[in-house]
């Protein structure tokens, strides 16, 4: 303790356990009122005076020429005051729901009639949207750079047992409720106003000054609140830029563009697919020695990258090859925890299946290679043993292929993930008013996660204030900019910045207070709304009372991350089970039960950690079991787009979900982690583990539907039986 | 044959919209035409705007608008009451779940037209003098939210679930709140948040 003490800053640290008052509390979340009211106003609330409705018209091909156009229809049509050709004859489009034309009219449903009225015809050309068939794909597949470590030759003969099979999972959409979209009008020749539901309100000005000819700084970008993002909403898109244009030809007037629920599946954000043919070796008692992998997917255009495998657990003696599959089925995003739950469902499926081979219980199998997760293996280690007996795995677990009678099995599924999430950049700037208030502001945004509450919790926390005391001020790209919100790295971000200039506030406040207290400055601690002497508490001043010194002028200073002292870190470790029931008539899978056991280093905010949590559960049972973007090779068309048969998990679907956040000083000394992607990444391989577990067969690929079920049921297992 | 609308209940938002592409030079009409049907006399509105009157939250609103416009764009850009959202608009996800005379409806496959003399209860209508709902403390409270998009339409669904049903099973919320989604994930926060908001109605 005291050596650690010696080697890090003094100053920029965080507070002891016995100084935390909110730090790692359970804090109601501060824009909950707004929230649950109605009030809150998220992009597509934003109504301005004048505004006109943006409509696209989308191309229903999945690939084609444009050889005719004619708005001219849509012009003449009385209340339509802008039509904008993004595509111009000749164009090849490369996906169905690829923007054509935008409109913006006084009205809805004259905006939709606009889009009625234009005339364009294709040249259909020949389109390519399947993945699971790399051999199918021709020329579109395009095999990476093989990649060797060891001898996997060698260490695949010398090893007893082998296990070999076949994974993956399906394309899946974001599904923002709230679409991707833009209320854009100008303000003058050369000064835009942007309202756009972005995860980067720092980043949108850069993006936008290019295509639309102004200068980053003249473009103002706000967001209140952001209705989901999930990875998708870090740039303006073609539709963002398409309402500013369509702002300007109608002479400045506000337009807003919200995509409608079809183009939001079709076009505004994609899981890629990964598939593989894995092979594991290791010695008769369990120790991994040999992996080999084929994988291939793709997310459309452009393809995917190598998936990072085997995942988490450095398997000695490794084959890799992917290839790259090019489809005209819509862009790919990074979608929360990019690459992770594919390479997860890959690793864990095929270990639980070599645990099978081996006659094994695959949480044995897991801890007795878990030093091959390196340097975090005494906590995968302690999660797996607390996750155990949340789910009481010991008592309940049995070999594949749940014996019962009768037509519903049960079983039990495992699995570990990690993730960086150390803090991105971001700047704050902390006012003290005379009055005693506090500002903070920064361009951070708020993405669900309850970063407003834990920047608020931080600042109070080291100021000595009630959480009301603080007004957290972020969607707005005139405050001091913050990274986007991405990879997890925003709470690691916002909390060291509001922590550094919370000090640093401390610090000018203590020199003008100290000579009223008849003390040194660094004598001086802020403390429930007091500034008073360490050690003498009758040697103290009310934090208003010393505002007052401030001579009628805010005192306003900076936090900046990184800086001085590490108060953010990377690598979140946690693990996963699942307890399900699958009925081998129906082939209906039902959730029992999941634990999640994560560490994220220094918690702000418990009860919005555990949140994260439960969300990123519910979100996996989600992807493990309903969601698909089903594409159709014949038409080269999305056949969901909607939100009937784009299945998302519902309130009867989730079973009874346990959260355990790993606390205490070792964790706490690791600083603050970034949690959104961590847990969304376990949860397909710990339920398809389950499933294989209930009935004796692996099903390859999620989502686990009623007739992938069943079809494994009736190969009897083919490759997982081993 | 052309099918006509019979009476105002079974104006269908699809017979607006397929009407509507072959209606653009029909001057607008205010006020209904009256057309005989099967021997009867019916009204008919639009194509064009129609002045119409609402009652929301106990007051009144007017707005002309097309007969083809849903009630949840009326409140949404009309009335500025965005707190019920739009989302999958066609009646799956709850999002925009208001009352309607105390029933719960998807406020996107609703005509504005149609709400017309009825109480609408939007999410804006459950505060009472500056306070939250015991339903919406109960959701701030157990963190039932989190980017809280479809927080509002929950929120409504709840409370005409707990109106009809004090003191529901896990069956009971399934059933009431099986036509809401949440893509976040606050399905265990909303069931923490109903188990205490029906504690409190019940004064416990």
């Amino acid at each position: 303790m005291a050596e650690r003490e010696a080697v890090e800053m003094a100053e920029y640290k965080w507070p002891e356990p016995g100084q935390r008052r909110l730090i790692g509390k359970r804090v109601s979340r501060v824009d909950g009122p707004d929230k649950v009211s109605g009030r809150a106003k998220y992009t597509y609330d934003v109504n301005r005076p004048g505004m006109l409705a943006g409509k696209i018209l989308h191309c229903p091909h999945a690939r084609a020429r444009i050889v005719r156009l004619d708005t001219s229809a849509a012009e003449k049509m009385p209340g339509v005051k802008a039509v904008l050709p993004l595509k111009k004859v000749g164009d090849e489009i490369l996906w169905a729901g690829d923007e054509v034309v935008a409109v913006a009219a006084v009205d809805e449903p004259t905006a939709e009639d606009a889009i009625r009225a234009i005339v364009v015809e294709y040249e259909k050309l020949p389109h390519f949207v399947l993945d699971t068939d790399p051999k199918a794909a021709g020329e579109r597949a395009r095999p990476t750079a093989e990649q060797i470590e060891g001898d996997p030759d060698a260490a695949f003969r010398e090893a007893e047992v082998v296990a070999e099979g076949l994974y993956g999972m399906s394309v899946i959409t974001h599904c923002c409720l709230e679409p991707h979209g833009a209320v854009v009008e100008w303000e003058g020749e050369n000064s835009v106003l942007v309202h756009i539901s972005t995860q980067a309100v720092s980043g949108i000005a850069g993006q936008m000054a290019g295509p639309l000819g102004v200068p980053a700084g003249n473009i103002r970008v706000k967001q209140e609140h952001i209705g989901g993002g999930f990875g998708s909403k870090f740039g303006p898109d073609s539709w963002g830029i398409a309402a500013a244009r369509l702002s300007k030809m109608a002479g400045g007037r506000p337009v807003k563009i919200m995509l409608e629920r079809d183009a939001e599946l079709m076009v505004a954000g994609a899981r890629p697919s990964y598939y593989g043919r894995v092979r594991v070796g290791a010695k008769r008692d369990g120790t991994l020695i040999a992996w080999e992998s084929e994988t291939w997917g793709t997310g459309g255009i452009p393809p995917t990258s190598p998936l990072p495998l085997p995942y988490v657990l450095r398997i000695p003696n490794q084959r890799k090859r992917h290839i790259a599959i090019a489809t005209n089925s819509g862009p790919a995003r990074a979608w929360r925890a990019p690459l992770h739950p594919q390479a997860c469902l890959l690793t864990m499926a095929a270990i639980d299946d070599l645990a099978a081979a081996l006659r094994m219980d695959p949480l044995d199998l897991l801890l007795k290679n878990i030093e091959l997760a390196g340097e975090r293996a005494d906590v995968y280690r302690e999660e797996l043993q607390i996750a155990a007996e949340l789910m009481e795995w010991k008592k309940r677990w049995h070999p594949r292929g749940d014996p019962s009678p009768g037509p519903i099995k049960r079983g039990l599924g495992v699995s570990i993930h990690t993730w960086p999430g150390r803090g991105h950049a971001c700047r704050c700037d902390l006012t003290i008013h005379p009055d005693g208030s506090v500002e903070v502001k920064l361009a951070s945004q708020d993405l669900g996660t309850g970063t407003r509450t834990a920047i608020a919790i931080v600042v109070a926390d080291t100021l000595g204030l009630p959480l009301e005391a603080v007004r957290v001020r972020i969607g707005d790209n005139q405050y001091p900019p913050a990274g986007g919100s991405g990879g997890s790295t925003t709470i690691g971000g916002v909390s060291s910045a509001a922590r550094r200039a919370a000090l640093n506030a401390l610090d000018q406040f203590f020199a003008r207070v100290a000579p009223l207290l008849n003390a040194a400055p660094d004598q001086l601690e802020a403390w429930d709304g007091r500034i008073r002497v360490k050690g003498d508490p009758s040697r103290s001043i009310a934090w208003e009372q010393a505002c007052a010194r401030l001579d009628g002028m805010p005192l306003t200073v900076r936090g900046e991350n990184p800086g001085p002292g590490e108060l953010t870190t990377a690598g979140a470790a946690g693990v996963q089970m699942a307890d399900v029931s699958v009925d081998i008539e129906t082939g209906i899978v039902r959730i029992n039960k999941m634990v999640a056991v994560q560490d994220c280093g220094l918690i702000i905010n418990m009860k919005a950690a555990e949140s994260q949590c439960y969300g990123a559960m519910i979100m996996g049972i989600s992807y493990a079991l309903y969601e698909e973007k089903i594409m159709d090779p014949v038409t080269g068309r999305m056949l969901n787009p909607n939100m009937e048969f784009y299945k998302l998990a519902g309130l009867a679907d989730i079973g009874e979900l346990v959260v355990h956040m790993m606390t205490g000083e070792k964790y706490d000394r690791r600083g603050v982690i970034g949690l959104g992607e961590p847990p969304v990444v376990s949860p397909g391989a710990a339920i398809s583990n389950a499933v294989a577990n209930a009935i004796g067969v692996r099903v390859p690929f999620l989502p686990l539907t009623p007739e992938r079920v069943l079809e494994a049921l009736k190969k009897g297992g083919s490759h997982a039986r081993v | 044959m052309e099918k006509q609308p019979s009476k105002p209940g079974s104006l269908s938002r699809r017979d607006f919209l397929k009407v509507s592409g072959i209606t653009l030079t029909v001057p607008l009409v205010v006020g209904p035409r009256v057309l005989k049907v099967a021997g009867a006399e019916v009204k008919v509105f639009g194509p064009g705007k129609v002045p119409m009157t609402f009652t929301i939250n106990g007051k009144t609103y007017r707005a002309e608008l097309e007969p083809r416009v849903t009630l949840l764009d009326a409140l949404r850009n009309e009335f500025d009451l965005t707190g019920a959202k739009r989302v999958c608009d066609r009646g799956t996800c709850g999002a925009c779940t208001v009352l309607l005379d105390g029933k719960p409806v998807y406020a996107c496959s609703v005509l504005a037209i149609e709400a017309q003399g009825r109480a609408i209860t939007t999410v804006e209508g459950l505060m009472q003098d500056g306070k939250l709902h015991p339903i919406q403390q109960a959701f701030v409270e157990n963190d039932a939210l989190q980017c809280g998009f479809c927080t509002p339409g929950f929120v409504v669904a709840c409370k005409a679930l707990l109106d009809r049903i004090p003191n529901p099973t896990p069956e009971d919320l399934v059933a009431g709140l099986g036509g809401n989604l949440c893509r976040c994930g606050t399905y265990v926060g909303i069931r923490a948040a109903i188990a205490q908001a029906a504690r409190m109605q019940r004064g416990g």
